[in-house]
């Protein structure tokens, strides 16, 4: 989902993929086997038993299995569909705030010429954009939880601060999310030639016209990539806010843990793939606005 | 460059491989059905009590051929199971394989399904009494009467011996005296504004047993009853709204950090985090709520299909004799046998004298009244909290 990078286009010209084309042989699809077989194991055949869990119900006394849509219809409905909302409204908030916020570092780096800056800063992204988890909710709590340091030299709870809730969870997220959209960025960001800045300001462009007119449109396919990716990790994200907000923010991942590995509620698995199988829809339906979109305008960044 | 007929032969090859490996994961290993010596009359894996079995030597022995136990979801700082694990191996030597210690019910039963015939699958289960009923429904388990099953009371055992109650404890507010000045007692004294971002339960009620227990009894406190748990969720939406509730799952480490002071959970859990953290600057007190008395016993039962059928029998009887039940005991969890053994004098008298005081005795919700309370608080909880 990462950005193309210039660097791997730059030497394809049009001629040479043509004649690539004509040597390929009738059955060279066959080297593709081993990530066609793959991609069937490891997407297609869960894909296969969500869908087929989700649809289905099978009789615990006789072990006869029928159609129902009554997993799917439940999983739209009362608190599930709270979850699922609960869910989206998280995912998109934090991405776009994460989305700007590390667009903004990610220019700074970038056009700061500094090279140790530029490798510290993307060390550090690579590092932070993967702690997540139990580990990163309880270093919160530590350090801005109720009783957490922080919380307590600058008494945060006076100001109506409260890690266990909807905003606290998003300033969490937003913890690994700019370091992702930091990793994610930086390579489109390099790939805007300076010679293009220098041509708008002798055609006499402002600043703001170079980016309004030049730069955003160039970067839009990445930006909406990074933003696709910031979505879908917020969306899948579970162990940080089971640990800090159990119940009390509904999150769709939350209440599929509950329905699948639980000591109290039982025989909702169904229910749980039902969700499951919403979630995925939800992430096509993201994909699929970003993938026309990035197809237009990524040529301009070869 | 490598020739077409090359790149073909490597590709066939590699998925080849990627096949093999998948399927070896699955492979079902040979039954392991150790026949007994000659003095018992029936296969372990059909023998509904000891006396099938041709006595507890003739276990012994059997239990000794199959040389190991699967067990599942035992944490060992739980109910003191670390401590029981031992002595079992030590008493019979019997290897004890302890998978996942952290898993739920739930993976305990997918465990089970999805592990038929294969020799890693779990023998025995310590399992949530929703899911000992719900499984005992779809046949999973193997009827067996222990020899201490007359001792058991009528409620807490199914009929056939497919499940029985184990261990168990009350509903308890656990709170850091070194940090609270006046520790709550009861689920009312829970509102009041001193208590302010303090309090806190095991995990979410719709998942955790004892964070659902915890808002059961919450609602035996405010005119709610088994048929009713909605007075407790009201009572923790008005927590919530005061302040005063912490959606923080409480853990040991929460505890030590002081992050949830006031935590509502197992009394044994408690008692046990009293034990760990003395001298480390938390002072923890535990209460029986005298407005919201709930307690929950947690049920043991046999995987019909268990890999070493006489291990886990011998288990059962290991866990159901006096020894088993004064382990439960000393990890501040009261066995099920614990008034029989008060009566006849085997108990530990120490560990009892440590556990919090009780009036009167427990009372358990039918099977219909979980049902409906599970239902009304997986719908309602979300939208009171929030």
């Amino acid at each position: 989902m990462s950005p193309s990078t210039p660097a791997s286009h730059s030497e394809g010209t049009a001629g040479g993929s043509t004649g690539r084309r004509r040597r390929r042989g009738p059955r060279t699809w066959l080297a593709a086997l081993p990530l066609l077989v793959f991609t069937g194991l490891c997407f297609g055949v869960p894909l296969g038993a969500i869908a087929f869990g989700a649809v289905t119900r099978t009789d615990p006394s006789s072990g006869a299995t029928r159609l129902t849509g009554e997993h799917l219809a439940r999983s739209l409905q009362g608190p599930y569909l709270g979850s699922l909302i609960g869910s989206v409204q998280l995912s998109a908030l934090t991405a776009l705030i994460g989305g700007v916020l590390g667009v903004l570092i990610a220019q700074a780096v970038v056009t700061s010429r500094s090279q140790a800056l530029r490798s510290a800063a993307l060390t550090a992204s690579g590092v932070l954009a993967n702690f997540g988890g139990v580990p990163l909710a309880f270093a919160f709590i530590a350090t801005v939880g109720i009783s957490g340091v922080v919380t307590q030299l600058a008494d945060l709870t006076s100001l109506g601060w409260s890690l266990y809730s909807f905003t606290g969870l998003a300033v969490v997220y937003l913890y690994f999310l700019i370091p992702l959209m930091v990793l994610v960025i930086a390579p489109a960001l390099d790939g805007l030639r300076p010679q293009w800045r220098e041509a708008a300001q002798n055609n006499g462009a402002t600043g703001r016209q170079f980016w309004r007119h030049v730069g955003l449109p160039v970067l839009a396919p990445s930006l909406l990539g990074g933003f696709v990716l910031l979505f879908g990790t917020a969306f899948a994200a579970h162990a940080t806010a089971a640990a800090l907000v159990g119940g009390s923010v509904p999150l769709v991942t939350l209440k599929i843990a509950d329905a699948l590995s639980g000591n109290v509620l039982t025989g909702q698995e169904n229910v749980a793939l039902a969700l499951g199988l919403d979630m995925i829809l939800i992430a096509g339906l993201v994909m699929a606005v970003y993938l026309p979109l990035q197809r237009r305008s990524a040529r301009w960044l070869r | 460059m490598l020739s077409s007929s090359a790149r073909r032969g490597a590709a066939v090859l590699l998925s080849a491989a990627v096949l093999t490996t998948l399927s070896a994961c699955g492979a079902a290993p040979d039954q392991a059905a150790g026949a007994a010596d000659g003095k018992s009359k029936v296969q372990p894996g059909a023998a509904a009590s000891l006396t099938d079995l041709g006595g507890m030597d003739a276990l012994v022995a059997a239990a000794q051929k199959e040389g190991q136990l699967n067990v599942i979801a035992l944490p060992p700082d739980w109910a003191n199971y670390g401590e029981i694990i031992k002595a079992f191996e030590a008493k019979y030597k019997i290897k004890v394989n302890s998978e996942n210690p952290d898993a739920s019910s739930s993976d305990e039963i997918a465990a089970v399904k999805s592990r038929k015939g294969q020799k890693r699958a779990p023998d025995v289960m310590d399992l949530g009494i929703a899911f000992a009923r719900s499984g005992a429904g779809e046949n999973l388990f193997a009827p067996y009467k222990v020899t201490a099953w007359d001792k058991i009371p009528a409620g807490q055992k199914d009929a056939d011996g497919r499940w029985y109650n184990d261990y168990g404890g009350y509903i308890s507010i656990g709170c850091d005296a070194a940090k609270i000045p006046n520790c709550p007692t009861t689920f009312a004294d829970l509102l009041k504004p001193e208590y302010k971002g303090k309090v806190a339960l095991n995990g979410n009620p719709t998942k955790s047993g004892s964070a659902f227990g915890g808002v059961y009894a919450a609602a035996l406190a405010n005119k709610g009853s088994f048929a009713d748990i909605q007075p407790g969720i009201d009572f923790f939406g008005q927590l919530r709204k005061s302040g005063n509730f912490i959606p923080v799952e409480s853990t040991p480490a929460t505890v030590e950090k002081g992050e949830t002071p006031i935590s509502i959970d197992w009394d044994y859990l408690n008692a046990g985090y009293a034990e760990q953290f003395k001298g480390k600057g938390v002072d923890w007190k535990v209460a029986v709520p005298a407005d919201g008395v709930y307690a929950q016993y947690y049920s043991q039962a046999i995987n019909k299909e268990a890999p070493n059928p006489a291990a886990a029998r011998l288990w059962m009887e290991f866990l159901y004799s006096a020894e088993g039940q004064n382990l439960w005991l000393k990890g501040h969890a009261r066995p099920v046998l614990l008034p029989v053994m008060t009566q006849d004098g085997t108990v530990d008298k120490d560990a009892a004298a440590k556990l919090p005081q009780i009036q009167g005795t427990p009372a358990f919700p039918a099977s219909a009244e979980l049902d409906k309370a599970k239902a009304t608080l997986a719908e309602k909880w979300d939208k009171a909290l929030s």
